[in-house]
């Protein structure tokens, strides 16, 4: 089996994975970084986002084998320790999420919305911008509030 | 307002977990040595098995077992029986197949499993799968509903010509044709409501160990409601309950499909038990599509009878019900058991409805948020908006005219339910204010002079909510004066975990990180009901204060003994304190629990200890109500519709956290609008889905849907002490009719009076351009 090198939050891992093993299963059932979900298997949902090189992609088309030497972070990796990203506070302040699953894609995803689009992002685009995330519970409403305030929050954090 | 208590918005407490990445779903737990099982499921709606030729399939490395029909036969499988019996057309208890788990000699949907594969690791199991060879021999079939009971379709069960299992009649017949003898006007409408995926983000999931030495399994599941599940798979597997340990932990959203037990949380123990091994099952998304129980898919006929001055005298409705081809647990529930919501909040003295449930070679029918709620109430708002078409009248006005009047609640509809409370004209008149109703006429015309179609829909709801009355609970004070509570509910993403703690904060004056909340399970707590029905937030404001105030009154007599008074001497205070009235003597809380753990300085006899235990029953249940108003724009060129506006007026009674109530109105609302837009499950006439992933089913995305605006409207309970009425379903109930009567109201110029759900962009477009398209001229005006 192929060998595969990549650092996960910051910490260097390599591990041999069968070649056509996706990138969510590595984490999820590999590293057992099992804040990344499965929620469909048509490339749908958005459940399974991470960033590879800063950039959210959706982990469940992705080969673990093509992310060689690449930086891969994923919810477990966004905090800094104790103290919430403030994407992940303002999901909470703003009751942005239900049941929780579509929630770590969703902050993956709002977090990559920022760092491509600005930290001033008008309702409409969140909502478009969320095309490729899909949640069942909240109705959106919340999620958008919350990406719109996150996204204000990290611009006081430029390192976030 | 206390601090933490009733009525806060705090933020939530799991959340903490969630959006860290570090909650606990059920496919999360991969025990060690887990085996993995993979479900080979039946490719034709109706045929024969021949055989299964398992034998190549076994060779693949990896394959620890594979278990077909003829085991299950073996180890004397069951299936999941019905909750609900009603009347087969020969007026005796209706045929109830039970909802099989594993196909024996006939398949009888696409997507039954007729094998299970466990293996090393799931490509194993599922390479193996391909070299089982079944012998089907297909058959004819029917899936759709409209053609279930057709002369000469073909049967689903030989007991059952027709495909009829059910014929029901409802309400008063003799009074109802009274009714409609005596009308001014008569108003009809046929429609068509729906098949839906559920389609919880967090798939169906399931992990299972056997104990040889204990003789019992431990399942883990995404499900929400662990007794009730543990009960009817102890049927299935023929053991006595308490063989099992069943334990959901964080489940990813239920809605109703994971209260009803499905064939995979069966199989999943039946292999652990006969591999000696632990065995995980997640199902994937296009397997949920086919094997997940689908919800809704019925045929209305629905008539409403008006007299001279508009006021309501009958309704009568006839139903069509797919059942699919088991009865699962709450199949006829949702045909029947919801049907109540006929009356809605208007004086209607007669009402007789006639309902069919029919089965066809689909996935059984199960629960979806509201489970026969929006059904119902599609049937009396939507005919509403046709007899206000037919007389001309501003549908907000016919309403407004035979609404029940705030002053005689509690209301007995005579129907089926007794209203608590609720003031039904103050509602209206606050959603209409907030959507400017009155303003509307100017809004469409606006629309039409830029050749966009406009139209606004109101619907009210009331549902019956906490109808299981029901529950179990504990509260425990340890000797640090913390409080874990444990319940039969499970949380699932309506924040229960907050609303506990809350609810302690606001009994036992604890601050929230005080209070822990046990997982749901069945080896925490001996019975419980679970989460559903929109009940737990009125179960559990009863139950957790009728366990507060036993454990504080055990307190008070530990106190006493401690203090040295009579305990009808103490006073429970802010603080958490035991203290001596006319003394300056007290003890907190956590001296008194840690005095209560030490036997040996309290009398003989007395019961050590500070926790309590109990089930409680409610009065009764509560009717949550609200009134909506959806306006939709639709271009006729290309078909597209626009939801521009939402509002809702809501009567909850108290809210608990009213953060977490607007959370439940605008997920179930947007759960309506998904049906009404685009939500559609489709099988063609072999049976086969047509749509059967997230890229043929069309799930509400955030750029679809509007924001909605909420006011409240609440008017307490008279069932529970609190007030409290629940709100996980009204927004379902109340936006599937409103999203309809809207798009009606926006049709309705073209004189297209007829356009079921799903409204597409390509169905929208064929209607308006089959009516003729919008009138040039007038668009132009
Ligand atoms: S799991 Fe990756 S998009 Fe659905
Ligand atoms: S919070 Fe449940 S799917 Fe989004």
């Amino acid at each position: 089996m192929p060998l595969v090198n990549m650092t996960v939050n910051g910490r260097p891992v390599a591990r041999e994975v069968e070649a056509n093993t996706l990138l969510v299963l590595f984490l999820r059932e590999t590293l057992r970084l099992t804040g990344t979900h499965v929620g469909c298997d048509t490339t749908q949902c958005g459940a399974c986002v991470v960033h590879v090189n800063g950039r959210a992609v959706k982990s469940c088309t992705t080969l673990a084998l093509s992310c060689e030497d690449a930086e891969v972070v994923t919810i477990e990796g966004l905090s800094d320790g104790e103290a919430l990203h403030p994407m992940q506070a303002a999901f909470r302040e703003h009751h942005g999420l239900q049941c929780g699953y579509c929630t770590p894609g969703m902050i993956m995803s709002a977090v990559g919305m920022v760092r491509r689009l600005g930290t001033d992002l008008d309702r409409d685009t969140i909502r478009d911008e969320l095309e490729g995330n899909i949640c069942r519970c909240t109705g959106y409403q919340n999620i958008v509030e919350a990406i719109r305030a996150g996204a204000l929050a990290m611009a006081d954090r430029p390192d976030a | 307002m206390r601090e933490f208590g009733i009525g806060q918005s705090l933020p939530r407490t799991e959340d903490l977990r969630l959006v860290r990445g570090t909650g606990r779903y059920t496919d999360d737990i991969a025990p060690a040595g887990s085996a993995r099982m993979y479900v080979l499921r039946s490719q034709h709606a109706f045929a024969r098995i021949g055989g299964i030729a398992i034998d190549a399939a076994l060779e693949v490395p990896g394959v620890l077992a594979i278990l077909t029909g003829a085991d299950a036969t073996a180890d004397g499988l069951g299936g999941f029986t019905s909750m609900v019996r009603r009347t087969g057309p020969d007026g005796q208890p209706n045929f109830e197949p039970p909802f099989a788990v594993i196909a024996r000699d006939v398949t009888r949907y696409v997507g039954e499993p007729v094998a299970v594969i466990v293996a090393e690791t799931l490509n194993a199991a599922k390479d193996a799968a391909e070299l089982i060879e079944v012998d089907y021999e297909a058959q004819p079939c029917v899936a759709d509903l409209a053609l279930a009971d057709a002369p000469g379709a073909p049967l689903v069960w030989e007991q059952c010509p027709g495909n009829l299992c059910v014929l029901t009649e409802v309400g008063d017949k003799s009074a109802t044709d009274d009714a409609f003898a005596r009308a001014a006007h008569v108003a009809q409408v046929d429609f068509r409501i729906s098949r839906v995926a559920v389609s919880t983000m967090e798939p169906r999931t399931a992990v299972a160990e056997w104990s040889e030495a204990d003789q019992r399994f431990t399942l883990h599941a995404s499900i929400q409601n662990p007794h009730m599940s543990r009960e009817q798979l102890a049927g299935v597997l023929g053991l006595p309950s308490h063989r099992i340990r069943a334990v959901a932990l964080d489940v990813g959203g239920g809605f109703g499909l994971k209260g009803v037990p499905h064939p995979e949380l069966a199989l999943v123990m039946w292999a652990a038990r006969r591999v000696g091994r632990p065995v995980r099952w997640t199902s994937e998304r296009s397997e949920g599509f086919l094997a997940d129980c689908h919800a809704r898919d019925q045929i209305v006929h629905a008539e409403l009878a008006l007299d001279e001055e508009a006021r309501f005298l009958g309704l009568r409705v006839r139903v069509k019900a797919n059942f699919g081809a088991y009865l699962s647990l709450a199949g006829v529930h949702c045909a029947l058991g919801n049907i109540g919501g006929l009356s809605g909040v208007y004086v209607l003295p007669a009402i007789h409805g006639e309902i069919r449930g029919l089965f066809t070679h689909t996935v059984p029918i199960g629960p979806y948020r509201g489970a026969g709620r929006p059904e119902a109430s599609m049937m009396i708002e939507r005919v509403i908006d046709v007899a206000a078409r037919d007389l001309g009248m501003d549908p907000a006005e016919l309403r407004r005219r035979n609404l029940i009047p705030a002053d005689r609640m509690p209301y007995d509809t005579g129907f089926v339910f007794t209203y608590d409370s609720g003031d039904f004209p103050a509602s209206q008149a606050k959603v209409q204010e907030i959507s400017d109703w009155n303003g509307f006429e100017r809004r469409r015309a606006g629309a039409w002079a830029r050749g966009r179609l406009r139209g606004i829909g109101m619907a009210h709801v009331i549902e019956i909510a906490a109808g299981q009355l029901d529950e179990m609970g504990a509260i425990e004070v340890d000797t640090s004066g913390a409080i874990a509570v444990t319940t039969g509910m499970q949380n699932h993403g309506q924040g229960h975990e907050t609303m506990y703690r809350q609810l302690i904060a606001e009994f036992m004056h604890v601050p929230p990180d005080k209070v822990s909340v046990r997982d749901c399970d069945t080896d925490q707590i001996p019975y419980g009901f679970g989460t559903g029905g929109s009940r737990s937030a009125v179960v559990a404001g009863f139950l957790l204060e009728t366990l507060a105030s036993k454990v504080i009154a055990k307190g008070k007599q530990v106190a006493a003994i401690m203090l040295e008074v009579e305990p009808d001497q103490i006073d429970y205070r802010e603080g958490a304190v035991f203290a001596a009235r006319d003394s300056n003597r007290s003890a907190t809380l956590a001296e008194v629990a840690r005095f209560a753990h030490q036997p040996m300085h309290l009398p003989p006899g007395f019961e050590g200890g500070l926790s309590h235990r109990q089930m409680t029953r409610l009065a009764g249940p509560t009717f949550p109500n609200g009134c909506h108003v959806c306006e939709v724009e639709i271009d006729p060129e290309t078909g597209h519709l626009d939801f521009v506006g939402y509002w809702v007026s809501e009567d909850v009674g108290k809210a608990i956290n009213p953060m977490i109530v607007k959370g439940q109105v605008h997920g179930g609302v947007v759960q309506g609008l998904g049906q009404a837009l685009g939500e559609y499950i489709h099988y063609d006439e072999e049976g086969q889905l047509a749509t059967g992933s997230f890229m043929d089913y069309q799930m509400p995305r955030a750029l679809d849907m509007p924001a909605i605006g909420i006011v409240s409207s609440d008017t307490p309970s008279r069932n529970n002490p609190l007030g409290i009425k629940g709100c996980g379903e009204g927004g379902t109930v109340g936006a599937l009719p409103a999203a309809m009567n809207a798009i009606a109201d926006a049709l309705g110029p073209l004189g297209i009076t007829n356009f079921d759900m799903p409204a597409t962009p390509q169905r929208l477009w064929r209607a308006i351009r089959d009516a003729g398209g919008m009138p040039h001229a007038m668009a132009a005006e």
